[in-house]
């Protein structure tokens, strides 16, 4: 039987891996990669700690989660496909028109 | 009565139809109107006269209030106005003279580009006039003293084209600013001390809770009268005046001699109870008055501009009427006010009609042997000249006759002699005026001197009018006859309790004979014979003879030429050092303090902007660092707590 702290560190792990990537990589496909990773994770901790308590609402949620990810990559892989199709570029360093 | 609200809406509704479709309607629609306007103020007061007459004389007192203007807490004003027998000459002598004065521009107007406007103002002009002399109180009194002022700065300006006239218009303005605050002064004093400003409950409350040289209300009257001394031309603010002649000339003889001018001296009549417990402020008034009519009479002497003569005058004998309050002789200070309306507004038309038929040409020097062209005109001008000079039986022998008896039997003989000496004067320059505009040598201009032509019938019959008034005006107060004086017995209700006050202590109550009144009475009028006699030496026999006197004292006389070199020390003290003070605070408040932290605030901001907005650098990756870095600074809130 794998302690709840198990779980959880995995987790964390998992989280820093998909923050870190969405701060550094430069490509949107990695980015929108690592935002998923960091769903999962928090995907994870609520799987986990739903067992532990015996309580279901924290399974419930993860669907949510999921089909909230889903969509999310669908949106996010057409403004990949559209920045592509201006720039001819998916490197988020060289679309900065936006700025002060 | 309660229809009292009609004299000054009459020509309210004049300006409004003349202000709003002036110039959609022709001349003589506008004139009609103006007139009209006044004809109907006239009638009204004619009747409500009548109805004052028919009742006893202590019931002579009514006070119709409209509705409730302003209350807060304790403070509670009407619109209300105060019909008493005071009122009644005030508001007879505006509608009356002013209705002869409207007739008069329409002639004399004739040909301005500003027709309908300048008589929408002048309607204008009469109404504030009117709630000035009919109100109930002193807030109402304030709102047509302001009134007037606001409409004497427009008419001043009429001719606002031309530099001198809207400066004149300004200095008006601002000099009576300076009065105005002081009568505000006093209104806030008189509330706080008695918590109304309704006349007849201040002068109730004052005479019962009063003694006589109270500090209070010794204040309330000194500042009472420095609005008086802004408003009627007295030293030391009488420099306006003179130059209020740059507007027409109907103007000066309606706002600047016969009404507007005198309403100082109609406010210190009106608070006449307060006058007389404050034994100070009568010395002040009659000493002001009096120093100021020999003051501008010796002005008057040497100005060669005829309306400035005249200008002079009026500030010369409004001297006289606060002369007459000042010694408690208010009847005959209102007296002096009725008669002198009527003889100075004529000596202004008179004026006007030369200056009318000279094409503008104001400067004596340059007229003469007007006579024969203006019989009319010359005629009108020599019996007002006689009525201010004080030749019997003329209206001003009386009035100012009367001043000077009760200036002496008051016990004030220096002022007495002063006075006299100042009616001497009065009848000199009057004369010369006469002298050198009406007989000797022409000096017109022999381009302007074929156009000479007497005033057409709009203008002469209003001369005549009043010529008249002023022969008669005075025989309502003649002394020494048995039931000879209606007005004093007309306008006794009114000041009962001031000179009730004025005789307690004192003994000189009692009546100098008969005899002595004669004696003096025949002084004044040979005082006056001689200024005449002399200035008819002077420009008449000998022509030459006052540029060898000017020449002989030509110190004095550059002096007298100068005005006392008033409005320069004015200038020089009060101008300057306001201008320095203002530029010192334009440079040191506005500048430096003011500007500094608004355009600080602003450089500020930009300079922030420029810096901060590099923070926005386009990188998504860069805000989700932020993001980053806020998430974690709230977990570890979160945590600290």
């Amino acid at each position: 039987m794998v302690p709840l702290h198990g779980y959880l560190v995995v987790s964390a792990l998992l989280f820093v891996i998909g923050v870190t990537g969405v701060l550094v990589r430069r490509n949107a496909i990695v980015i929108l990669m690592c935002i998923e990773l960091m769903l999962n994770a928090a995907n994870l901790s609520f799987v986990a700690f739903s067992r532990e308590l015996q309580n279901l609402s924290g399974q419930i949620f993860v669907f949510f989660v999921m089909v909230v990810a889903a969509a999310e990559v669908t949106v996010g892989l057409a403004i990949i496909v559209t920045l592509y199709r201006n720039w001819k570029t998916i490197h988020v360093d060289e679309i900065r028109m936006l700025k002060g | 009565m309660d229809s009292a609200w009609l004299i000054p809406a009459f020509p309210f509704a004049g300006f409004v139809l003349n202000g709003l479709w002036g110039r959609r309607l022709s001349r003589k629609q506008v004139g009609m109107v103006a007139c009209g306007a006044m004809a109907l103020a006239f009638a009204t007061a004619l009747g409500l006269f009548w109805l004052l007459l028919r009742h006893s004389p202590d019931q002579r007192v009514w006070e119709p209030v409209y509705y409730t203007w302003m209350a807060v807490g304790d403070f509670s004003v009407n619109a209300s106005f105060l019909l008493d027998p005071l009122t009644m000459v005030m508001v007879l002598v505006v509608t009356g003279v002013g209705f002869l004065i409207h007739i008069y521009s329409t002639g004399y107007m004739h040909d301005d580009p500003g027709y309908a406007r300048y008589f929408a103002y002048l309607n204008l002009f009469a109404c504030a006039m009117l709630i000035l002399v009919l109100a109930g109180n002193l807030l109402v009194l304030f709102v047509g003293w302001e009134g007037v002022g606001l409409c004497s700065y427009l008419l001043i300006g009429f001719w606002y084209e031309k530099q001198s006239a809207s400066d004149a218009g300004k200095k008006a303005f601002i000099v009576n600013r300076i009065g105005d605050f002081g009568f505000l002064l006093a209104i806030f004093l008189t509330f706080w001390t008695f918590g109304t400003l309704d006349f007849r409950e201040i002068f109730h409350a004052a005479l019962l809770r009063f003694q006589p040289g109270d500090g209070v209300v010794t204040a309330i009257t000194l500042l009472l009268f420095v609005g008086a001394v802004g408003k009627s031309a007295q030293l030391p603010l009488y420099v306006w005046l003179p130059d209020a002649m740059e507007g027409p000339t109907p103007v000066s003889a309606l706002i600047h001699a016969a009404t507007m001018v005198t309403a100082g001296v109609y406010m210190v009549a009106r608070c006449s109870v307060l006058y007389a417990l404050a034994p100070l402020s009568m010395g002040v008034v009659a000493a002001v008055g009096c120093a100021t009519a020999v003051f501008a009479a010796t002005i008057g002497l040497v100005q060669n501009d005829i309306k400035r003569v005249l200008a002079y005058s009026t500030v010369s004998q409004l001297g006289y009427m606060f002369l007459g309050c000042g010694v408690g002789a208010y009847v005959a200070g209102i007296f002096h006010l009725m008669t002198h309306a009527f003889f100075k507004a004529l000596l202004f038309l008179g004026a006007g009609s030369v200056i009318h038929a000279l094409g503008g040409e104001q400067d004596i020097r340059r007229m003469g042997g007007l006579r024969r062209q203006l019989p009319v005109t010359f005629w009108t001008f020599l019996a007002a000249s006689l009525a201010i000079s004080g030749i019997v039986p003329f209206a001003g022998f009386f009035s100012k006759d009367e001043i000077l008896f009760e200036t002496l039997v008051t016990g004030h003989g220096v002022l007495y002699v002063l006075a006299l000496g100042g009616a001497a004067l009065t009848a000199f320059y009057m004369f010369r005026l006469v002298f050198r505009t009406f007989l000797g040598e022409s000096h017109v201009d022999p381009e302007s001197a074929h156009h000479v032509h007497e005033a057409p019938l709009s203008m002469a019959v209003p001369l005549m009018v009043l010529a008249v008034l002023s022969l008669v005006g005075g025989w309502v107060q003649v002394p020494m006859l048995e039931n000879g004086k209606r007005l004093g017995r007309f306008l006794a209700p009114v000041f009962e309790d001031a000179e009730g006050l004025l005789t307690e202590g004192t003994a000189h109550g009692s009546h100098a004979s008969l005899w002595t009144e004669g004696v003096f009475m025949a002084l004044s009028v040979v005082v006056a014979l001689a200024g005449i006699g002399l200035a008819y030496r002077w420009y008449v026999a000998d022509p030459t003879r006052p540029e060898r006197v000017a020449a002989r004292f030509s110190r004095a006389y550059r002096w007298l030429l100068n005005k006392y070199y008033v409005d320069e020390l004015y200038q020089a003290v009060v101008v300057e050092l306001l201008k320095r003070l203002a530029e010192t605070v334009h440079e040191w408040v506005d500048r430096a303090a003011i500007d500094a932290v608004v355009d600080g605030a602003g450089a500020f901001f930009r300079h922030a902007g420029t810096h901060l907005r590099r923070i926005q650098t386009g990188l998504v990756q860069h805000y989700a660092l932020s993001i980053l870095a806020g998430a974690c600074l709230l977990i570890l809130a979160a945590l600290a707590v």
